[in-house]
């Protein structure tokens, strides 16, 4: 039932005549133009009209406010409103039609969560006005595109992989074949074995976009292919012990740690460049950030070398023997090498020492892993533990769990999942979440190989493991460890040659440079607070003064007849009084609070108060 | 080199590698796709032994480790090779098409199969045993389907599907850092500002006006009394006029742009027709004014026909009438340039040569109120977006922004030029000006900094006498001493044109990355550079030293040489 009265509309049909002569009597008006005076309506409420003849809502606050007000004075009467007027903030179109879901779609503050930068508990910093309302700006602008971002969630394509058994029934009793014979075709083709019993125990390693494989056996069998299409891309054998295999930033370049030196080679198998400054390598890892190619040799070193400009960047003596446990954090791109007396310590080309040295194992650490977020580590050593640290804070033991055999690999899936291989068998464990740590209760999948395991990796973008083993390359099922979605600019498994050149153009560009890298990555976007007092203090010893400091307080001289000198004295003196009130207190407050601390870690809560505590200091 | 995998003949019983060839074919290269139905066809023809990995040896020394039944459920598969394979060609079709269905469709399929037995070597634990049991198990594969993600055409556009997911873009702020760092050295790379040099003018340029109307057009007089007008699309002399004997003091365009109106040394004041004049006509002006004094400098009001002309004394005249309407003064002095406001069409502001600046209302026969600096001032100039702030060109090398309700503090104060600069003119956005100088270089400065973002020079360019920056803010004019005018970009690093969206898109993000890490060190030293010529280098070293020498509080007891701010040293009084 509607009090207001548009316009009517051309074919619309005839208006009736009333409205006619009241149009006439008033000033002519348009359609887009809001009536808010109420017609026949309070004369004679009649029966609710049909939506032919409802009115359009008119937009904006100020005229829903001007409905409700005329609604109210005007139609007590009307018991019963039409459902549409419930929500007066819904607007409808010229059509009639109404938006069902008015306003923008609402999203989930985890999601949001996720894309945050900044920390919204953290105050802002004391600093001038100016400073002040440009930080709010950025904090305003910082959530709003989290929120986009967050709200753009909906638009992702798929969904990640899952297993799960019958009621409750442990996945680890799934084999490969069921899960080959359950899935589609696509998918089961994706499960192969490679048996290469001859050049025997095999590394291996997949491109970044997840669509090629390397692998090199131990007795110099070196293979690139595309493993989804099944085509070779190269095939060649070195004549040497292979010790490791890395593809570099795409997947046209590979890298060999081979028995005497390090070789990079083309997908077309084709020697480019033998590194003799990187020798007895056995370990490689690649930055793709960064171009830098860390290898961790027999010799002890660990050495970055620079693949965009062939440079060795930094050489660092890890001074622990040899080096030959290593993986690299994808989230800082700091190496962790793993050293027999059971320490893992953590590396940057910047620094000449470890940043970070971690006591993990009695006994000497076997494997290491890092996951994509940068949050947990997985160790096991030769005390036949699997360890899980937190690497946010102060590198603390999560959980642990003794293996019958011990760990000698371990990897991190993309959605967290990590795999474990024990001679010849993998164990695969699943946390709960993405971002929790793997619960290492009960495995998630097992598998036994044909040989004792030496290479392990989770194929990025695929629900896919490549187990290298002595009997040649196991490529398993894992449903659920692959990131489901893709980013088309950042690593795309279809890309063509074209997006793959402008890719290798963009990443060359933007190739960060190694000293930036830190523990923390976020802190080149932080306010280096150390340098800055270093600044304004040279600043003050140049001038002689403080240019920010507070100025003393001046009285100003009031009307006539109250500006004697002993009123501005007296007023001066008020001031300098409150402010040295204000000191005291502030200081009282905090040595109180220093004793109550004090107090509280004294006294054992909860128990007699023994004899012994005079001793206690 | 030999390689497993590539080999012509194989040797009898020694088909290691993995695509062996097809029985019976004679393939020397053996890596063709492997279907899943190929690998069916070979797992169902027995594969020679040597293919067929041996049972695993150790696998009965781990069954029997002590713990291994406590905690570990059995590697299940173990011995079996050909997982893609049916191993059982009696199974019903129905299901496995059905479970292919399901799988590909929906991406999910539920399976019922019977768990085929195996080996009863394998399985450890008795609960465990559950062959022969019908199982249920949900899986799901990621499984994309190419054809979303690859281009059906090469007409078509890449599909580039994105995931914002911070986990997949990790080191977010140093990249962006690595990519404010190009741009800033790009923006270097690409800071061209130069554009054209306008000659033909016989003596120093003394004075430019814009035309209101038309962007093209730029009118200058010199200083042998010559005006002239340009286009600035041709970059052409489109028209010469001898105006004055002796300098050509001030020009400015009326607002309809239909005429323009000049002053000179000969004390008169002269208005001329925008258009030349016709065939046969002889080149005169409109009107002609004799003054008593010698007039230096001219404005004209932004709406109405009056305008107004300084010297002794600021005098207002109506277009129409041979004698001013009103002329205030003061104190005696000359006045060496007037300003009407652009928004409060009435207000004026002035300087004069005894260090002040003086503002007037018209509409009221006195002056308001007026502030004096410790040198003179050469010309105002006031904002055109905010009514109450005008800048001041001092003979102090700085320039003053006042605020005209609180003259006795300039809201900010200018410096980086190294000697008196003789014109200020502001971008028509209101948010920056430039300023030419005698140090023989321009400077742009925003109006809320201090220091300038900008310095122009060239070798040839001489003492700067007047600047102005045209209507559009892009472009910088500036008439020199040694007879050019200079077209300059107003932002060295622009591309001139039409931009693209793409273009305009990488722009902006650049520009924004620039403002995010302007204060990194590395950074700003870049986005700070500019080469500076020797004069006005060793101008801004000398200075320095000085000024560091001069500094009295460093070197007197604390507290006895009192602290005065930049801003309050230059301000001697403000009169009302």
């Amino acid at each position: 039932v509607g009090e207001m009265e548009t316009a009517p509309k051309p074919g619309r049909g005839v208006p009736p005549k009333k409205d006619k002569l009241q149009t006439k009597r008033k000033k002519p008006r348009r359609y887009w133009e809001e009536e808010t005076v109420p017609t026949t309506a309070g004369v004679s409420p009649g029966p609710p009209r049909n939506k032919k003849n409802r009115e359009l809502r008119p937009r904006g606050a100020k005229s829903t406010h001007i409905l409700k007000k005329s609604r109210i004075s005007k139609k007590p009467q009307v018991q019963k409103k039409p459902r549409e007027w419930k929500n007066p903030e819904s607007q409808r179109s010229l059509s009639g039609a109404q938006d069902p879901f008015p306003g923008p779609a609402p999203v989930p503050v985890e999601v949001v969560q996720k894309f945050c930068r900044i920390d919204k508990s953290r105050k802002l910093p004391q600093s001038k006005a100016k400073t002040r309302s440009r930080l709010e700006v950025a904090e305003a602008e910082e959530e709003e595109t989290s929120i986009k971002a967050a709200r753009s969630e909906l638009l992702l394509a798929e969904e990640p992989g899952f297993l799960e058994g019958e009621d409750g029934e442990d996945t680890a009793k799934i084999c490969q074949a069921d899960i080959v014979e359950a899935v589609d075709i696509a998918s089961a083709a994706k499960h192969f074995d490679l048996n290469l019993r001859q050049f025997g125990p095999y590394r291996l390693n997949y491109s970044r976009t997840g669509r090629h494989l390397a692998f090199g056996g131990r007795r110099g069998h070196v293979a690139a292919l595309d493993w989804v299409t099944k085509k070779l891309m190269c095939e060649i054998n070195v004549m040497e012990a292979v010790r490791d295999i890395r593809f570099l930033h795409s997947e046209a370049l590979l890298a060999v740690a081979q028995n005497r030196w390090l070789h990079i080679y083309d997908n077309q198998g084709i020697e480019l460049h033998c590194i003799r400054r990187c020798d007895r390598v056995t370990r490689l890892e690649f930055l793709p950030f960064h171009f830098l190619l860390a290898t961790a040799s027999e010799t002890g070193f660990l050495t970055y070398l620079d693949v965009s400009v062939g440079k060795i960047v930094a050489a660092l003596n890890a001074r622990a023997g040899r080096l030959d446990v290593m993986s690299q954090n994808p989230y800082n791109a700091v190496i962790h090498l793993g050293h027999s007396n059971g320490t893992v310590s953590l590396w940057s080309p910047a620094m000449k020492e470890p940043l970070a040295k971690i006591l993990c194992h009695r006994g000497g650490v076997r494997a290491v892993a890092v996951d994509s977020t940068g949050t947990y580590m997985a160790t096991s050593g030769l005390d036949h533990q699997l360890k899980i640290f937190d690497l946010r804070g102060t590198f603390q033991p999560l959980s642990a769990r003794t293996l019958p055999h011990g760990a000698g690999h371990l990897a991190f899936s993309q959605r967290g999942l990590l795999v474990a291989g024990m001679g010849d068998v993998v164990n695969i464990w699943a946390g709960q979440g993405k971002a929790s740590p793997p619960s290492l209760e009960q495995p998630y999948l097992t598998h036994r190989l044909s040989g004792p395991v030496h290479g392990l990796q989770f194929c990025p973008f695929e629900d896919v493991l490549g187990v290298g083993h002595s009997g040649g390359i196991t490529s398993m099922l894992v449903p659920g460890a692959a990131e489901p979605n893709f980013d088309g600019l950042e690593s795309n498994p279809y890309r063509s040659r074209k997006q793959r050149q402008e890719w290798e153009v963009k990443a060359l560009l933007e190739k960060v440079p190694a000293e930036l890298i830190c523990l923390d990555p976020r802190a080149l976007a932080e306010v280096d607070v150390i340098s800055l007092e270093q600044r304004k203090k040279e600043q003050i010893e140049r001038l002689g003064y403080d240019p920010e400091a507070k100025a003393p307080f001046q009285p100003k001289p009031k009307q006539k007849g109250r500006s004697s000198t002993a009123s501005l004295v007296k007023r001066k003196r008020k001031v300098m009084d409150e402010e040295h009130r204000d000191k005291v207190r502030q200081s009282l407050e905090q040595q109180q609070q220093l004793q109550q601390k004090k107090e509280a870690k004294t006294k054992p809560t909860g128990a007699w108060p023994s004899a012994l505590d005079r001793f206690v200091r | 080199r030999r390689s497993p995998l590539v080999r012509a003949s194989p040797p009898p019983g020694s088909a290691r590698g993995l695509w062996r060839p097809r029985r019976g074919s004679q393939a020397a290269r053996i890596c063709h796709q492997v279907t899943p139905a190929e690998v069916a066809s070979e797992g169902r023809c027995q594969p020679p032994p040597s293919l067929r990995p041996a049972l695993p040896t150790n696998a009965p020394a781990l069954g029997r480790g002590r713990d291994r039944t406590a905690k570990e459920p059995p590697p299940a598969s173990a011995g079996r090779q050909n997982y893609g394979a049916s191993q059982d060609p009696a199974k019903p079709a129905s299901v496995r098409s059905s479970s292919h269905v399901t799988g590909s469709s929906m991406g999910k399929a539920e399976v019922a199969c019977g768990r085929r037995r195996r080996g009863a070597a394998l399985i450890w634990n008795p609960s465990w045993s559950s062959a022969g049991r019908a199982t249920k198990m949900k899986v799901k594969m990621l499984s994309r389907n190419p054809d979303n993600y690859v281009r059906e055409t090469k007409f078509d556009l890449q599909r580039v599907p994105r995931n914002y997911d911070p986990a997949l873009h990790p080191f977010e702020v140093p990249r962006e850092y690595v990519r404010a760092l190009n741009a800033t050295k790009l923006e270097r790379v690409f800071a061209k500002p130069f554009l054209a040099s306008l000659d033909g003018h016989r003596d120093g340029v003394n004075c430019l006006a814009k035309h209101p109307k038309n962007l093209a057009t730029v009118l200058s007089g010199a200083c042998d009394g010559e005006v002239r007008i340009w286009n600035l699309t041709q970059r052409k002399c489109i028209r010469t006029i001898q105006a004055h004997e002796g300098f050509v003091r001030g020009i400015c365009t009326r607002f309809c742009g239909t005429s323009f109106f000049t002053v000179g040394d000969d004390k008169t004041v002269k208005q001329w027709k925008m258009d030349g004049p016709g065939y046969g006509e002889e080149e005169e002006p409109l009107h002609t004014i004799l003054g008593k004094t010698v007039y230096t400098g001219i404005d004209h009001h932004w709406k109405e026909a009056v305008f107004a002309t300084c010297g002794q004394q600021v005098d207002i005249w109506d277009e129409q009438r041979t004698n001013p309407i009103c002329s205030m003064t003061w104190g005696f002095d000359s006045i060496s340039s007037v300003k009407f406001n652009p928004i409060e069409t009435f207000l004026l502001g002035s300087c004069a040569s005894d260090r002040n600046i003086v503002l007037y209302d018209m509409r009221q026969a006195t002056p308001l109120k007026k502030v004096i600096l410790d040198m003179r001032t050469n010309t105002i100039c006031w904002n055109p977006m905010e009514a109450f702030i005008f800048t001041a060109a001092n003979e102090d090398y700085n320039l003053y922004t006042f605020d005209m309700r609180a003259l006795d503090t300039p809201v900010m104060v200018h410096m980086d030029h190294v000697s008196a600069v003789l014109d200020v003119d502001y971008s028509p956005t209101g948010k920056e000006f430039v300023s030419a100088s005698f140090d023989k270089s321009i400077r742009i400065f925003p109006v809320d900094k201090s220091r300038s973002r900008e310095v122009y020079h060239t070798k040839r360019m001489q003492h700067v006498i007047c600047v102005k920056w045209t209507s559009d803010s892009k472009y910088i004019m500036c008439g020199s001493d040694e007879m050019n005018i200079r077209l300059w970009k107003a932002n060295a690093s622009e591309k001139l044109g039409v931009l693209t969206s793409r273009e305009k898109a990488a722009k902006d993000y650049n520009q924004k990355l620039k403002e995010k890490f302007q204060h990194h060190p590395h950074i700003k030293r870049i986005a700070r550079h500019r080469h500076l010529p020797k004069s006005i280098y060793s101008q801004i070293q000398e200075q320095r030293i000085m000024k560091e020498a001069l500094n009295r509080i460093k070197h007197s007891k604390p507290g006895s040489v009192p602290v005065v701010s930049e801003k309050k040293k230059h301000i001697v009084a403000v009169v009302k």
